[in-house]
Order: C-alpha cells, then structure tokens, then sequence
C-alpha cells in the first residue's frame, strides 16, 4: 500500500525512527542531524536530499520542541539572539576553512577524523563528569527551574565559575541571575558556530554543552535556548537546500510526525529526570555516535560497504537504547514520587 | 491550479518550509490537545503501576 508515494511500511519505519529521534532531542536539545542524515544515506537517498531533508526535519521538530520549552520557561530570548548573532559569523568562518580544505583534497579526511575527535571528547568528559557527580546533584526532584529563577552557586560548574571571574564589560544576566560577559557569549556562538559550519551539523552537541560548562546556563534552560537557536539555523538550511531541491516532504513529514511525539515526551522528561541522569545519557550517546562515525569514515577508506552498515546499526542502536533510557527514567522517576507522596500521606 | 514546478526555486522553498512549519504547529497543537485528554489517566496508570 503506498501514500504520498511511499510506501506504508516505510511511513511506519520513518514514524518509528522519528519518535526515537523526538524524545532525544526534546530531552537533550540535540541528535537531529546527526541521526537522521546518516540513515536516510544508508538508506539509498542521494546526499543532497539526506542532508537537506535532515535539516527540514530539525528545523519542524526544533519548532515543535522550542514551543514545549517555552512553555516550560526554559528558553532566554536574549541569550538565543547573540548566540544566533556570534553562530552565524562562526558558521560563513567554518564553510570558508571547508572550501579551503576542499581545494587542497583534504576536507573529507580531516572533517571525518575531527567529527570522531569532538564527539568522543566531549562524550567522554561528559559521561566522566557525570559519573563523577552521581549523588552529589541527585535531588530526585528533577531539575526544571524557571529561566528567571536563582540557581545554587553549587550546581555552576567550577570552569564556568572560573570562566565567569573574568569581568571584560559590557556585562549582562542571562537565566539563573548569571553575570556573564557579552564577548563570552559571543566567543562561545562564534567557536561552536565555527565548528558547527566546519562539520556540516547542526552543533546542537557542541552548543548545548558549552553554554552549561563555559557559560554557565542551568541545563534545562541551555536546552531550550540551543533549540531556539537551531529553529534559525535549520530554517535557513532547509530554505537553502529546499532551492537546489534537496527537501523532500514524504521523508520529513513521516519523521515529523513521530518526532512531534516524541519531543513532547522528551521535553517533559526533562522536567522529572534528575540531571546527573540527563548528563551520562547525553555522553554515552554522543560517544557512541563517535563510533558510528568512526566506522563510516573508516568504511569510506578501505571500501568495505559492511562498516557503512555497522555504522548505521550503531546510530539505530544508540537511538533505540538512550530513548528507551530516557522514558524508563522518567517512568522510574514518576513511580518514586508517587511512592514517596504516599509514604509522607501515611 | 498553480503550477509548483513553474515557481522559481526561492519560491518553491519558501512553499516546502512553511509546509513544514505548518505541520509543525499543527503537530504541536493537535498532541498538546491530545495531551492534555490522554495524559492524566496514563500518568495515573503508571504511578499506579
């Protein structure tokens, strides 16, 4: 049976892999591009409309996740603007080094190998810091304050700390009554813009962390700002690429539709799951899309179609398992409430 | 009947964008409405569970 011009099982198959792909990035503010474009080229579609049909499908499920988030009070306008401002300017830099390495014959080497690098450090220290804190955040009672709530002097990060004593004006408070300097932030959005355009990825994974560690943003709130930001980004990608013909409906529309789905779901956990969970979930996905990637490149090198494959299992498989994760905690965190209320009733 | 073909490449664009963000919002406010029926009885469920 077929619909749109595809066929009901792929629908369903593209419904599925949205929904996964939902819940992580209403939860984390990220894993759209770097999901879904690998899998729709291992699933046949020729790059143009991987990529552009990725970005369609980020900048849907950004808007659907941001309007989630907004309502939760977890999106500073004003801090998403001059990240939108610095990411830009950081963007045109990095497609300018690409086109440089193009020239030279050495883009595709030296992005694929700097793509394994990034995401298996900031994996790795991630899901390090995570293990390292288990119990010192562990509030139980979630971690979703309001973007103009105080946060405890504790739960800032000490580099963010560090990186905060540093007072160069004009100075400026963003969410969580933070002082941070204007030329941090612009230096934060124009390093991860750099190395978002550098990529070719939305930079969900770099933003997201590096507004919590080097400027010091609450997590909820660096999640929906990060979103409000990519809503620009995937838009004018999707616009650009929408042009050349790279936006296919059937692919995005299915995708979206699951997303939508997910996403709520993803982005009310994030209101219940406590932050050291948030943290090593966030981690152990980014290393194992490090792996993923590093098994593509290594299958592009040598030829061999089965690693491609493997690659692809591999993103399907860290999907699968951080979504389940991220649901079964939100159950389990449901369940110890309800547990807690009635002990205290009784 | 307008021709979607025949439109220039900006326009055709700025036609597949809007789609999506249209789907998007419609998306967002048919779960929100489906949420807030479907909602309560499930979180019951589950912290009954």
């Amino acid at each position: 049976m077929e619909l749109f011009g595809i066929g009901l099982t792929l629908i369903m198959l593209f419904v599925g892999f949205g929904f996964m792909v939902g819940v992580l990035f209403g939860f984390f503010g990220m894993g759209g591009s770097f999901l879904v474009t690998p899998a729709l080229l291992v699933m046949g579609y020729p790059a143009r409309v991987a990529v552009g049909s990725g970005m369609a499908f980020v900048f849907g499920t950004a808007v659907i996740a941001t309007l989630k988030h907004h309502d939760l009070g977890q999106v500073d306008y004003k801090l998403g603007g001059l990240m939108i401002v610095g990411t830009s300017v950081g963007i045109e830099v990095g497609r300018i080094g690409v086109f440089y390495l193009e020239e030279l014959g050495l883009a595709s080497g030296v992005i694929g190998v700097t793509y394994v690098l990034l995401l298996g450090a900031i994996g790795l220290f991630v899901t390090y810091n995570a293990l390292n804190s288990d119990g010192e955040d562990d509030s139980g009672g979630g971690h979703h304050e309001a973007a103009t709530e105080e946060i405890d002097p504790d739960d800032i990060p000490d580099i963010a700390k560090k990186i905060q004593s540093y007072r160069v004006p004009p100075m400026m408070t963003i969410a969580g009554g933070i002082q941070v300097s204007l030329w941090m932030i612009l230096g934060v959005a124009f390093a991860t813009g750099l190395l978002s355009g550098f990529l070719g990825v939305g930079g969900g994974f770099i933003r997201m962390p590096a507004m919590f560690y080097l400027i010091g943003v609450p997590v909820p709130v660096a999640v929906g700002t990060d979103l409000f930001e990519i809503v620009f980004s995937g838009g004018i990608g999707a616009f650009l690429y929408g042009m050349e013909g790279g936006v296919d409906l059937s692919i995005v529309a299915p995708l979206l539709a699951g997303s939508a789905f997910g996403a709520r779901i993803g982005s009310a956990a994030t209101g219940i799951v406590n932050e050291g969970d948030i943290k090593i979930y966030f981690g152990l996905m980014l290393l194992g899309g490090s792996i993923a990637v590093a098994f593509r490149q290594a299958g592009d090198y040598l030829g061999m179609e089965v690693l491609s494959t493997v690659s692809f299992a591999l993103i399907m498989l860290s999907a699968l398992l951080v979504s389940g994760a991220v649901i079964y905690s939100t159950i389990k965190a449901m369940r110890a409430e309800s547990k807690t209320a009635a002990t205290v009733a009784e | 009947m307008i021709d979607f073909a025949a439109l220039s490449p900006a326009v055709q664009a700025g036609v597949l964008v809007g789609a999506v963000l249209v789907e998007a919002v419609v998306l967002y406010v048919g779960y929100g409405a489906l949420e807030q029926v479907a909602a309560p009885p499930v979180i019951e469920t589950i912290k009954n569970a």
